[in-house]
């Protein structure tokens, strides 16, 4: 097992015809398929032990994913955001490694003397170097244990953990859900999302497979989305949910619509899609096909779909229990399987929250450091709340870590979110836990107000008071301007965590009524 | 060849087909293809076999083939004009769910 093996089938099925594009630049499917060969040469020759990336999506990714195949070793796709000291730390847990980057980094790496990295290329040379390769590559190691991408994913703690995505993972994923030429000639999938995303990396893997063009976006926004769907005739496209959010907000602003007549698949996954945005955006492109991928990076992405028919049926539906399934995450894929567990570790029946596990031949489960996480009989713990229904369909339910212990009693802070954002002034809030010498920890909430809008703190807890019960009531109301979050769209609960604790041991703010238990 | 594991790459001797195997039962199996044994890509292909008519019916690039059981399954990676079988039994071309692109 190889990934290689899949741009071998891609390359001998589709030959000369356009792999993918960027920018102006074009790259066809043998093209890359010799490129890997080549570059695969390069990285033996600087004995790297692995291959890093740290740039935004362009022709030197595949080139570097596959080069870093063929040669037998890992592929490293970094966070280009990443503060010097964030990048020197991750490159001495990658070391010996060859490095692709832009030219900046490459130039400011050199000078501080590139602890860590036995070469450093600059992406534009090293991806037009080996495209112009002619030699077809030469038989890989099929060994389905090789690791075939490592990649650092944001913890809790702040520490990333590096998931080990190995060869037959991400070759079980591609095979179960992607038919091989499945997409017709004239279809073309732009990938928005950074190669140092999981859902980026599938992007590649899945549409090369399936013979779609890929029209790659290296830094989203809006504006430039909607235009390249309307130039290149995408058809298919992948987004995180703040990026749907503003291109519904772009439309919405006036951008017509029928710019994006083409797109008859848009996908949207890696956070929690909030339900006005999807609702808008299913009447704004009603033609536009809607699927909701679940999966983490150590599932090799997608486990589970809520697709096109599922969301139609939702949306048009006054059945209460129908309806609801717009929310959720929809179906596992039929070589996954899912199982809610309680605290004790027991499968728990239908409409029971607990915590997500999964078992299936894509899910790795295995970090760098820490090694395997699998628990019994290969199931993995997510660490994602949820609960099925009666028909199979996921739902979401926060982070296992990010629910509040409060008096011995699990709060689950999307719940209390959920209530908050119900008020008209309310545009967005984060709900954690603080520490509290009674009660172990109280909810907290950061809320940030419509622009204009005012709200008492008061106001805002009797809010919940009235709608939950009264332990669900924030004890510790902050007003922000913004709340933090990553490029990809997910909320870091722990910096606000650590700024209300830190308020909360020092401020006078919300007094804390009398509870009833 | 009877210990193939997953992730062997295999050719047909006697047309152009080549596979992968993707999954396999504990138990040893005979592979073939048009009738005639494959081999490990980059052997030669095994001597003295023809195309046998009873198993032409051809593979098909990207398809999966699989056993009764489900066990056994090999990814075609070339095609060719032969049929493949396990131990003398003709595999059958695997349906998929056709899933929604979620990438």
């Amino acid at each position: 097992m190889n990934v290689m093996m899949l741009l071998e089938m891609a390359a001998g099925a589709f030959d000369d015809r356009v792999a993918l594009t960027c920018g102006g630049q074009s790259v066809a499917y043998a093209e890359l398929f010799a490129a890997a060969g080549s570059a695969a040469v390069e990285i033996r020759a600087a004995d790297a032990a692995q291959v890093a990336l740290l740039d935004t999506s362009g022709p030197a990714v595949p080139v570097a994913l596959f080069g870093a195949a063929c040669a037998g070793v890992p592929f490293v796709p970094l966070n280009y955001r990443l503060a010097p000291s964030e990048l020197d730390a991750l490159a001495a847990r990658i070391s010996p490694a060859l490095l692709v980057t832009d030219a900046e980094h490459s130039e400011t790496i050199r000078k501080n003397g590139q602890p860590g990295f036995v070469e450093i290329h600059e992406s534009a040379s090293f991806s037009s170097r080996h495209l112009g390769a002619s030699e077809q590559p030469d038989v890989w190691d099929m060994d389905p244990d090789g690791v075939a991408i490592l990649l650092f994913t944001s913890g809790t703690t702040g520490v990333p953990k590096a998931a080990v995505l190995r060869h037959r993972h991400l070759t079980s994923y591609i095979l179960g859900a992607v038919e091989f030429a499945s997409a017709g000639l004239d279809e073309a999938a732009l990938v928005s999302v950074p190669p140092y995303h999981i859902a980026g990396m599938a992007a590649l893997l899945s549409n090369l497979y399936a013979g779609r063009r890929i029209v790659q976006l290296p830094q989203f926004e809006p504006g430039e989305w909607i235009r390249l769907v309307a130039a290149e005739r995408v058809t298919h496209a992948f987004v995180v949910p703040t990026m749907l959010a503003r291109i519904v907000e772009a439309l919405d602003a006036g951008t017509d619509a029928r710019s994006l007549a083409s797109l008859t698949a848009l996908a949207y996954g890696g956070g929690k899609m909030p339900l006005n945005v999807i609702e808008r955006a299913m009447d704004l492109l009603p033609d536009t096909n809607f699927t909701n991928a679940y999966g983490l990076t150590e599932t090799s992405s997608t486990i589970a779909v809520l697709d096109p028919d599922a969301h139609r049926a939702a949306a048009a539906n006054a059945d209460p229990v129908v309806r609801r399934r717009l929310t959720s995450v929809g179906q596992p894929l039929p070589t996954v399987e899912v199982e809610i567990r309680d605290a004790m570790g027991q499968a728990v029946p239908p409409e029971t929250r607990g915590e997500i596990f999964v078992r299936a031949d894509q899910v790795s489960g295995e970090y760098l450091d820490q090694g395997s996480l699998l628990v019994a009989d290969g199931w993995f713990p997510t660490r994602d709340g949820g609960y099925l229904d009666e028909d199979g369909y996921l739902y979401l339910d926060g982070r296992v870590d990010d629910v509040i212990v409060r008096g011995g009693e699990n709060l689950s802070p999307g719940e209390i979110e959920d209530v908050l954002l119900g008020h008209d002034a309310v545009a967005d809030c984060a709900v954690v836990g603080v520490p509290d010498e009674d009660w172990g920890e109280v909810v907290a909430a950061a809320v940030v107000l419509h622009t204009g809008r005012r709200a008492e703190v008061e106001d805002l807890q009797a809010l919940v008071r009235s709608q939950l019960r009264s332990n669900r009531m924030p004890a510790v109301i902050a007003f922000r301007e913004e709340l933090p979050y990553n490029e990809t769209g997910k909320l870091l609960r722990r910096i606000v965590r650590a700024e209300l604790s830190a308020d909360s041991g020092a401020s006078d703010a919300a007094q804390r009524p009398e509870e009833t238990p | 060849m009877s210990e193939l594991k997953v992730g062997a790459r295999v050719r047909s001797s006697v047309c152009t087909t080549e596979g992968m195997v993707v999954a396999c039962p504990p138990d040893g199996f005979e592979l073939t293809c048009g009738g005639a044994p494959m081999v490990a890509v980059g052997d030669d292909p095994a001597p003295g076999y023809h195309l046998d008519s009873a198993c032409a019916g051809g593979t098909k690039i990207g398809k999966r083939y699989v056993d009764e059981s489900g066990a056994l399954e090999v990814l075609c990676t070339k095609a060719g004009e032969g049929t493949l079988a396990a131990n003398g039994a003709l595999l059958s071309e695997k349906t998929a769910k056709r899933l929604p692109s979620s990438d």
